[in-house]
């Protein structure tokens, strides 16, 4: 390990021991608060864990987050809790490999049109279980633990995406994901197995969206088929990790927080015009940043530091100034 | 329902379904655009048929002589504003994709958006020459018969006007290579932009012609975009005959299974054909040969 890595993990088990310790310091306001926002940390991290490096568009992510809260709230009364978020996850497992064996072999846009109405598919088939096998439409859950426990719980989880997203990147799995975003032709001539390794990353990625679904469902306390699967949720974790940019470790944090509160504010101010204002952002973002805002930023560094080391006595001298 | 109750409600289901598919195969295929909010271009049109028919009267036959060329328009307009910038920095066909995948995401959104701060969600339908007529011993409706109709004479006109005129050969020039079409004389952007917005205008002559017999709400759009989605592969992107035919198939499933199992399980089969066709045939029923 070196020294960079060292001071770097350091900083981050730092940082998540002040975000554990926030709830004993914080009122009921700010600990919903970092519910929310942890659980998009963690969707944004998790989606961008697959759609970065390949760059496959997945529309999908509420479809996984709303079978994991639907599970929670279907068997939250008979089974015990950690058996419950086993089972979500192993739901989610099942639903990613689904669609990632009929579409990962295919052109990246037969499984962005298999994903994009996934949601849609997936709430009409529960609609339909419910109203015809159970005669219920819309669940309670009634949890003995409070809402720290979920962030304690959410916090847990986006540590683990990130640690397991950093290792990734240096293991030979994120290696061959790297070649596979480049050129798949070449890719494949290196021996990779481009449909195997696209499938585990969309199946791990998919399992822990389910998880963060299940994680939060005891949030609502009703829950209901058209609040758990609402598109909203897949459309701004992608604004998250487009902003930060995909490719980044810490890119989607970067996005997801910035874009977290805004979205409360909006919520909250604009309850009817946020989906246009975030339309119109999200269409700027795509315009303005497409590799999101950490790779421009560094761009812009790059691009003044170099141009003043190579005339430093021209305009440089300002610039260097200005970096500094 | 007897069979041929559901035959032809399934005929008449695909007739629409077919007309909106070949404007998407128009703009994917041709323009080579993901347009992801076509789908609220058809809600949009079928909202602007309900105003003309519910606030001033209009009959929605002539309230397509209006909404027609409103969505060739905006067809033309998006094109020009925010799928031209995008295909001039994208160096492949991929990166083109993934942005306009992107940028469509975004525009579902604000235009859903605008339309539930002006319609809110209710469900919208209005009465249009809803009177039985009998075929073949089985009762329609005079308004989805003529839903059928009109689905079929677009679709057939767009058919022969993209084989046997000289322009249609130009936007088949550019389906089958962009790159070469300027060597005879082709201008590519001009031909992309204007099949863009054809496709504009059918998306719109389906949302009227959908609102003649559906209830729709602002958030339909999502659901009739992937059907079409899933046509235009079935039918083989570009393809337009194979989008007609594909567009009936899924119909007459969709009212099969309506009638006959349960019509909470229609999108679930409409994935299951989905399914089907990624793992027998990915390109297509009737495979390229369209293009």
């Amino acid at each position: 390990m070196t020294a960079r890595t060292a001071i770097g993990l350091v900083a981050a088990l730092a940082a998540l021991a002040i975000l554990a310790a926030a709830p004993f310091f914080l009122g009921a306001y700010g600990v919903g608060l970092l519910i929310g926002l942890s659980g998009y940390v963690t969707l944004a991290s998790a989606w961008a864990l697959f759609s970065g490096p390949t760059r496959y568009v997945s529309l999908a992510t509420v479809a996984f987050f709303g079978i994991g809260a639907y599970t929670m709230a279907v068997l939250s009364e008979t089974l015990p809790y950690p058996l419950v978020l086993a089972v979500a996850a192993l739901i989610g497992l099942a639903v990613a490999l689904v669609v990632g064996l009929s579409t990962l072999r295919l052109a990246g846009v037969y499984f962005v049109i298999f994903t994009f109405g996934l949601a849609e598919l997936v709430r009409q088939l529960v609609t339909w279980y419910e109203v015809n096998v159970t005669g219920t439409l819309g669940r309670y859950i009634f949890m003995s633990f409070g809402p720290e426990t979920i962030y304690w719980q959410l916090l847990a989880l986006a540590a683990l995406t990130l640690g397991l997203s950093w290792w990734i990147g240096r293991s030979r799995l994120g290696l061959a994901l790297r070649i596979i975003g480049d050129d798949e032709v070449v890719a494949s001539h290196c021996g990779i197995n481009i449909a195997r390794v696209k499938l585990a990353l969309f199946a791990l990625s998919a399992v822990i969206m389910t998880l963060v679904g299940a994680i939060q469902a005891p949030r609502w306390t009703y829950i209901e088929p058209g609040i758990v699967f609402n598109p909203t949720v897949s459309f701004l974790t992608l604004i998250m990790a487009l902003l930060g940019g995909a490719n980044r470790l810490w890119g989607p944090v970067l996005g997801a927080v910035p874009l977290f509160l805004l979205f409360e504010w909006l919520s909250a101010n604009f309850p009817n015009h946020y989906s246009i204002i975030l339309g119109l952002l999200f269409i700027a973002i795509v315009f303005v940043l497409p590799k999101g805002v950490l790779d421009f930023v560094e761009k812009a560094w790059g691009r003044g530091s170099s141009r003043a080391r190579n005339k430093p006595d021209e305009a440089g001298l300002g610039e260097l100034e200005a970096g500094r | 329902m007897t069979l041929i109750n559901v035959l032809i409600a399934g005929l008449v289901l695909g007739g629409t379904y077919a007309l909106v598919a070949m404007g998407l195969t128009l703009q994917y295929g041709i323009a080579r655009i993901m347009n992801l909010a076509y789908g609220e271009t058809i809600i949009a049109a079928a909202f602007a048929a309900y105003l003309l028919q519910g606030a001033l009267g209009v009959n929605p036959l002539l309230g397509m002589l209006l909404v027609l060329p409103g969505g060739f328009v905006f067809g033309y307009i998006v094109y020009g504003l925010m799928m031209r910038p995008l295909v001039a920095r994208s160096q492949d066909r991929g990166n083109l994709e993934i942005d306009s995948i992107l940028a469509t995401f975004g525009l579902l959104f604000v235009i859903q958006g605008v339309m539930l701060v002006i319609f809110g969600s209710n469900y919208m339908s209005y009465s249009f020459l809803n009177v039985p007529v009998t075929i073949l011993g089985a009762n329609v409706a005079a308004n989805r018969l003529l839903a059928f109709v009109l689905a079929l004479t677009i679709g057939l006109t767009l058919y022969l006007l993209l084989t046997r005129t000289r322009w249609g050969t130009a936007l088949r020039a550019v389906a089958v290579a962009p790159q070469n079409a300027p060597l005879v004389g082709i201008d590519v952007n001009r031909t992309a932009r204007f099949a863009f917005a054809l496709g504009g205008a059918l998306a719109a002559a389906g949302g009227v012609v959908i609102s003649m017999y559906q209830t729709f709400t602002a958030t339909s759009g999502v659901v009739f975009t992937m059907k079409a989605l899933i046509v235009v592969i079935m039918g083989g992107v570009g393809n337009l005959l194979g989008a007609l035919s594909a567009g009936l198939i899924l119909g007459l499933v969709e009212t099969g299974v309506a009638s006959y199992i349960d019509p909470g399980l229609t999108l679930a089969a409409t994935y299951a054909i989905f399914l089907a066709i990624l793992l027998w045939r990915p390109q297509g029923l009737f495979g390229g040969a369209g293009r």
